[in-house]
């Protein structure tokens, strides 16, 4: 599903990642965990292809194509989704419009059909629904006036219509209370099966008591240190970063 | 005829000589040559047009906007060849609707019946309006309204009632266009009376390629309590000059609320001139600039505030793509006795080329000393967060721009209390979207 060898990249000259090997097959949830300033946020980017950010070496191959090749919406319309730590306003632009105009987009690629109006409201009001989320947050610009909580379940909602094979959630749990963070879980745990696989960013180990992953790795100064099953996470909640960080 | 400047090459007469030469030639056929006030009226306009010209950019008032690509051509007498509706921009959902056609009214084209408010055309009207046309546009101080008084043809009369709501009225000023460029000057007077209302939206198009000048004139009075809620969508020919001066006068608590869009044109002017003249009297001007390469669109307004507790408000916004440019000039005069004055001006742009430009003169001259004004402007490109979010959701780069201009013009059109004016502006925002589409594609 994704291979990632030797990844490193730099922003503004300066180095961030600094060989990044990571593999993620078909049905795997993956968690990464890292200090601040670890490159977490730095390889959500590069993977999903903000501009900005310079690869200087390595690859990234997603269902052996490679990705680090393609534009933005091609790696969208290919499955991959990223979840942002902070979505962006769109003051003007409806989330209606917003989200059947992204869906019509993947769908156009892959060459399905695109939904109408009607099909698309039944469809995003049905997965609303499973989000608590109120309707009328379709009608209003898009993330406009939404609280954090808001938000991070609209992003949630996203990765719900567009399905994609692999996605990524940049510290989607920052922010939420409990209840929040359950009902996000619940969104990508609904996804979880053989043809979905997800790379779980934060700083908290309380997110993965909900989402919980296959495998744990912690990131620091760009690089992968340490890597392991589940029981990892709660041994970082426990100890911290003190002993990654001095080695 | 003979002191007018013969030009060399062609031998028909250019620029400001055109127009005077034109007069000359009609003043016998014009509407209203027989009646004595108006042969007196266009015979002034033409004094101070032969002396003043068109302005130029050592006019302050023109300083960012160079009139050098009108006055390059000749103008020839429209030859209207518009016989069936088939060329109409199409209704704007209101059930009257006045057609001009290259400058003269079209019964045949109208809707004017059974309405609750007088409507007709100027043209044939002139007798009974003396006194009201001219009252409120000044040859003398301003080129473009003795340009208009000199030649005008025909217009819009309308007159609401005390306290009858008008709906919606549409004006369709089309240009048929034609081998030669024409020029066209209509005079428009509207006049809500009391507590009266009314919608009007104008239209302004000609097909595309064509080369045209239309330069209308708009005397618009709104008294006490009443309220005209005022769209002008302008769509000519990208070859196409517009020229428009809208004065307006409001009385105590009466309102002029107007919208103007500007997506054609190669070269476009609106002025618009508000006498805020009672206490609450109110305006609001608003509209939008959709600039692509090669277009010149400017917009001056002078709000006048001459009586306390008024609120004034502008929200202007423009996107300006290719090498295209924009201008705003926004002047507010507060007199003394304006105590308690709200003004509120905004203007934004949106520059997708790093060839376009933008002027903005926002000008606040204030003598009382109780008055509320501020005015603010900002000039940016596409914010590069928003642009990755989109294409990180699937829409290709140029479609995700496409909907963040969208988005910015769509705060503009939000901004319309009128719910006819806001599909209106829907209306035409997809058409020249559609338009654009067609073109890229």
């Amino acid at each position: 599903m994704l291979d990632i060898r030797n990844l490193t990249a730099e922003i503004d000259g300066k180095q961030i990642l600094r060989g990044i090997d990571l593999e993620i097959r078909p049905g795997e949830v993956h968690a990464i965990m890292g200090p601040n300033g670890s490159g977490k946020s730095t390889l959500s980017y590069v993977l999903a292809g903000r501009e900005g950010y310079e690869v200087t070496g390595g690859s990234a191959e997603f269902d052996g194509k490679d990705l680090l090749a393609m534009e933005p919406e091609e790696r969208a319309a290919l499955g991959l989704f990223l979840a942002f730590q902070y979505p962006v306003e769109l003051p003007g632009v409806g989330n209606a419009n917003f989200l059947r105009t992204a869906l019509n987009a993947q769908r156009r690629v892959r060459g399905e059909l695109e939904l109408d109006a009607m099909q698309f409201l039944k469809l995003a009001r049905a997965r609303m629904k499973d989000l608590s989320m109120p309707e009328d947050m379709l009608k209003r610009g898009v993330n406009v006036g939404f609280s954090g909580g808001e938000k991070k379940r609209n992003e949630v909602l996203q990765m719900a219509l567009l399905q994609p094979k692999l996605a990524i959630l940049d510290e989607t749990d920052s922010g939420l209370d409990i209840d929040a963070l359950r009902i996000v879980a619940d969104g990508v745990n609904a996804l979880r099966g053989p043809g979905f696989s997800a790379l779980v960013i934060t700083h908290y180990q309380r997110l993965l008591n909900y989402i919980v992953p296959d495998r744990v790795h912690v990131l620091v100064k760009g690089r992968i240190v340490r890597s392991g099953g589940p029981e990892l996470a709660e041994e970082l909640e426990a100890s911290g970063y003190a002993g990654d960080l001095a080695a | 005829m003979n002191e007018m400047s013969p030009t060399a090459l062609t031998g028909a007469p250019l620029g400001a000589d055109s127009f005077l030469h034109r007069y000359e030639g009609l003043r016998q056929r014009l509407p209203g040559a027989r009646l004595p006030w108006v042969a007196a009226l266009r015979e002034r306009a033409a004094e101070s047009f032969r002396a003043k010209g068109f302005p130029t950019r050592r006019d302050e008032a023109w300083k960012y906007t160079d009139l050098a690509p009108l006055l390059a051509l000749g103008f020839a007498e429209p030859l209207s060849s518009v016989d069936d509706d088939a060329a109409l921009p199409p209704s704007q959902g209101g059930a009257a609707r006045a057609v001009f056609v290259d400058g003269r009214f079209r019964a045949d084209l109208s809707a004017l019946d059974d309405l609750p408010y007088r409507v007709g055309s100027v043209a044939e009207a002139l007798p009974r309006l003396d006194g009201a046309l001219g009252r409120l546009a000044q040859p003398s101080e301003q080129p473009l309204a003795a340009l208009n008084a000199m030649l005008f043809e025909d217009g819009l009369v309308v007159r609401v009632p005390p306290g009858v709501a008008g709906g919606v009225l549409e004006l369709v000023s089309m240009a048929s266009g034609g081998e030669r460029p024409t020029a066209l000057h209509p005079r428009h007077l509207i006049r809500i009376e009391d507590g009266a209302s009314l919608t009007l939206i104008e239209t302004t198009t000609g097909p595309e390629g064509a080369r045209y000048l239309q330069a209308p004139v708009f005397e618009i009075e709104v008294a006490e309590g009443g309220r005209l809620n005022h769209a002008r969508l302008q769509t000519e020919s990208r070859a196409a000059f517009n020229l428009s001066t809208v004065y307006a006068a409001v009385a105590g608590g009466g309102t002029y609320d107007s919208f103007v869009l500007n997506a054609g044109g190669r070269l476009v002017r609106n002025e618009i001139h508000t006498a805020l003249q009672g206490p609450k009297a109110a305006c609001h001007l608003n509209g939008a600039q959709l600039l692509a390469d090669g277009q010149h669109a400017d917009t001056t307004t002078v709000i006048d505030h001459a009586a306390p507790d008024c609120p004034s408000r502008q929200t202007y916004k423009t996107v300006l793509a290719g090498r295209s440019r924009g201008v705003f000039q926004g002047k507010i005069h507060v007199h003394q006795i304006a105590q308690r004055t709200d003004g509120y001006q905004m203007n934004q742009a949106l520059l997708l080329s790093p060839e376009a430009e933008v002027d903005s003169k926002p000008q606040l001259e204030i003598y009382a000393d109780d008055v509320k004004c501020s005015h603010g402007a900002t000039v940016g490109a596409l914010d590069a967060d928003q642009l990755f979010y989109l294409r990180a959701r699937g829409i290709p780069a140029e479609a995700a721009r496409r909907m963040l201009v969208r988005a910015f013009l769509q705060e503009a059109v939000e901004a319309v209390e009128d719910p006819a004016i806001q599909a209106a502006l829907d209306r035409t925002l997809q058409a020249w979207w559609q338009a654009e589409d067609r073109e890229a594609a």
